[in-house]
């Protein structure tokens, strides 16, 4: 098939998209509003296309977890009451479960499920060096959202599950954590760290083998050959756990591209987290995964841009004083002081202005996306820039409507 | 508050999307502007900061990016390169090459390693031009993103408490000395008035104080909407949504007399959304607030970095 974007022959809308798929990853940099398009699309998906839907998130604004009317998020998937939403117009056809990704709890449970036995568990559980491992190592904040994915969807409770993923320095390393996991407990280079204490034994004793020893030598200088110490002994622990982490760490990755997978990548019209979304898109063509949706989040109205808003702006600007005198003969009281008047329609042009030089800018990135290789996404939404935060539930509404749009224009809802 | 560029190291960090590493950037050009010869450190591997300077992108080695800046790449690898050269006097030619990775390895693995590679680095300029061996008037940081920056800063005392003995507990105690003096060293936050940044922004501040002993300079806000409207102003702007007031704007401009109004509607909403931000942030932190205007531009570059640069000295007078 040739380049088109989005495909061709394929789902043009969001709904039809999520009805074919189980899993759908949200991605994109940080602050573009992934969290919230995420939770609308699920609601939303849960509302129209019913069944089962969870949305499982990382790190939810407080304000977001009271729009879906929890107290708090946990591990523990808790049903979403949609009582609220009824009011606002939706009718849910399905249910709606949340939940969060607690790290340190999922990681604890890793532990416990893979060490060969409990005191291996609670020596690794209670080492210093463990907290540290889990939360820097490898990309361990990606490897256990997706490690938490696959359970969920293994457990078979739903029949959508809408993924939030964790801020990462570069979106592409969550794609690959699970193979790193793999690779960091089969790798030749954990066992070649430990040959000296394992071979040696106890304190003190360290055998070397001549392609380890010039390393030991440089690390002592720096580290100090007792912490170097402390620092083999954590990883021989953790490295009994081998097996099970790479047969699981396998199948997570099986499971990202499964074609029950897809993935929605999140940005605003900016330049920097477009760029961003734009390598991200080709990275997960590179990888060979399901580049699902393109949401292009906090679009401004596209009436900044109309030729009418412009010449209206003009006039203002150039008229004022006319039209406030104008104004003042309607005899509304508060347009009486025509100085007043005249002031704001000023103020109303340059505020058009300011905002119209924005959503030039973002319409020009909107151009530009065409460089995003084909195939591209199936889908591409735009949601509208919201006046106020999605602090409620009918702004999380408004978020989905405007996801499941088929071909949403950029503009606000009155 | 006008203190701030007289001190010597300053970090700044934020959440992502707030325009971080801009403000980084201008402060680094505003102090140059003043005749400083400028350090600006990127520490996060995105390696963009130099673009704001419409430079390509540097190294580990500074490189003179604009009059009076220079920009270098923080590299955990070189930095250790350099230690062993400098510090240890270990003699390394080709060979930490293959050892790199498992020194990698190890150093993500042991807490603080990573982190001392850089921050120590960063000190250790500094001091060296305390002590009249390079001449750097300040040294500007792009420090790690929220979630991150504590550790970075902690790291020296986290590995005097961590380890005992040994070579690298050694290097703590002066790197410990710059980073809590607060004549020499600032952490400052860039954040923008809205939810997620501000409530970072707040437990970031509260866990500085509690498990850091980096003294902390200013909150930046950035991307402050302006006020369309004052009280008085807003009822004549509520007032043109009547029907006779509409009738009299589409007479002289038509179709878009409306859009400009909906314009403007928008416009205020946000802005006062966003005040109720700044507001619980002004009510959480006691640190002084600089507020950036939102910038009304097309383009990024040069250009912008000295819009924030002015506007980021008017703060500061």
């Amino acid at each position: 098939m040739s380049a088109a974007s989005p495909r061709e022959g394929q789902s043009q809308s969001l709904a039809a998209l999520l009805s074919t798929r189980e899993v759908v990853v949200f991605c994109g940099s940080g602050g573009v509003g992934k969290t919230s398009t995420a939770a609308a699309a699920a609601l939303t998906a849960a509302a129209r296309l019913g069944g089962k839907v969870l949305v499982l998130t990382i790190d939810p604004a407080k304000r977001l977890a009271d729009a879906l009317g929890l107290e708090a998020f946990g591990n523990v998937a808790r049903r979403v009451p949609l009582d609220a939403y009824a009011e606002l117009g939706v009718e849910p056809r399905g249910e709606l479960w949340a939940a969060m990704l607690d790290t340190k709890r999922s990681w604890d449970e890793l532990v416990l499920r893979h060490a060969p036995d409990e005191a291996t568990a609670y020596r690794i559980l209670d080492n210093r060096m463990y907290h540290n491992v889990t939360s820097r190592f490898v990309q361990s904040h990606d490897y256990i959202a997706m490690e938490r994915l696959y359970e969920v969807h293994a457990s078979g409770e739903y029949d959508l599950i809408v993924i939030d993923t964790p801020p990462t320095r570069n979106a592409i390393d969550f794609l690959e954590a699970p193979a790193r996991m793999a690779d960091f407990f089969g790798g030749r280079l954990l066992r070649w760290l430990t040959m000296p204490y394992r071979v040696g034994g106890g304190r003190g004793g360290r055998m070397f083998n001549a392609a380890s020893k010039p390393f030991y030598q440089m690390a002592d200088r720096v580290l100090g050959s007792q912490f170097l110490q402390d620092i083999a002994e954590f990883f021989l622990n953790f490295q009994s756990m081998y097996g099970g982490f790479v047969e699981r760490a396998e199948a997570v990755e099986q499971l990202l591209h499964d074609r029950r997978t897809t993935f929605a990548v999140v940005t605003t019209l900016e330049g920097a987290p477009l760029r961003e979304a734009e390598s991200f898109c080709r990275e997960l063509d590179a990888r060979n995964f399901d580049l699902g949706a393109l949401v292009l989040n906090k679009v401004l109205p596209e009436y900044l841009l109309s030729a009418d808003g412009e010449h209206a702006a003009g006039v203002f600007a150039r008229e004022s004083e006319v039209i406030a005198r104008e104004l003042a003969a309607t005899g509304v009281p508060a347009l009486a002081d025509t100085t007043s008047s005249a002031r704001v329609l000023r103020t109303l042009a340059d505020s058009f202005h300011n905002y119209e030089v924005v959503a030039r800018r973002e319409a020009e990135l909107r151009t530009e996306l065409t460089r995003i290789a084909p195939p591209g996404p199936e889908v591409i939404v735009s949601v509208p820039a919201f006046p106020a935060d999605i602090d409620d539930a009918r702004a999380l509404v408004r978020i989905g409507e405007a996801l499941f749009a088929v071909d949403a224009p950029g503009t606000i809802a009155p | 508050m006008s203190g701030l560029l007289d001190r010597r190291l300053l970090f700044f960090t934020g959440k992502g999307g707030v325009g971080k590493s801009t403000v980084t950037a201008a402060t680094a050009l505003l102090a140059a502007d003043q005749g400083k010869k400028v350090l600006l450190v990127e520490v996060d591997a995105k390696n963009n900061l130099t673009a704001l300077f419409e430079h390509a992108p540097v190294g580990f080695e500074p490189r003179q990016v604009h009059p009076g800046v220079f920009a270098m790449q923080m590299d955990t690898e070189s930095s250790l390169r350099e230690y062993l050269k400098v510090q240890a006097r270990v003699p390394v030619f080709g060979r930490i090459g293959p050892m790199a990775r498992a020194f990698d390895f190890v150093a993500t693995a042991a807490p603080g390693v990573k982190e001392i590679l850089t921050v120590g680095k960063i000190c250790w300029e500094l001091r060296e031009s305390l002590e009249g061996r390079a001449d750097w008037d300040l040294i500007v940081v792009d420090a790690a993103a929220t979630g991150h920056v504590i550790s970075q800063l902690d790291a020296p005392e986290a590995i005097q408490e961590l380890v005992a003995v040994g070579p690298i507990r050694n290097q703590t105690g002066w790197l410990v000395e710059l980073l809590s003096d607060p004549a020499l060293t600032a952490l400052n936050v860039v954040t923008s008035p809205e939810e997620m940044p501000v409530n970072e922004t707040i437990e970031l501040v509260a866990r500085a104080r509690e498990e850091l002993n980096v003294p902390l300079g200013v909150v930046i806000v950035n991307r402050v909407l302006p006020e369309l409207f004052t009280h008085a102003d807003d009822e004549v702007f509520e007032a043109l949504g009547d029907p006779a007031a509409a009738a009299v704007l589409a007479q002289h401009a038509s179709a878009g007399s409306a859009a400009v109004v909906e314009a403007a509607r928008l416009a205020v909403s946000m802005r006062r959304s966003r005040s109720v931000h700044l507001s619980e942030l002004r009510d959480a932190v006691d640190l002084p607030l600089l507020l950036l205007p939102y910038l009304f531009v097309r383009d990024h570059g040069l250009r912008v970095t000295r819009m924030v640069a002015e506007a980021l000295g008017q703060e500061l007078t």
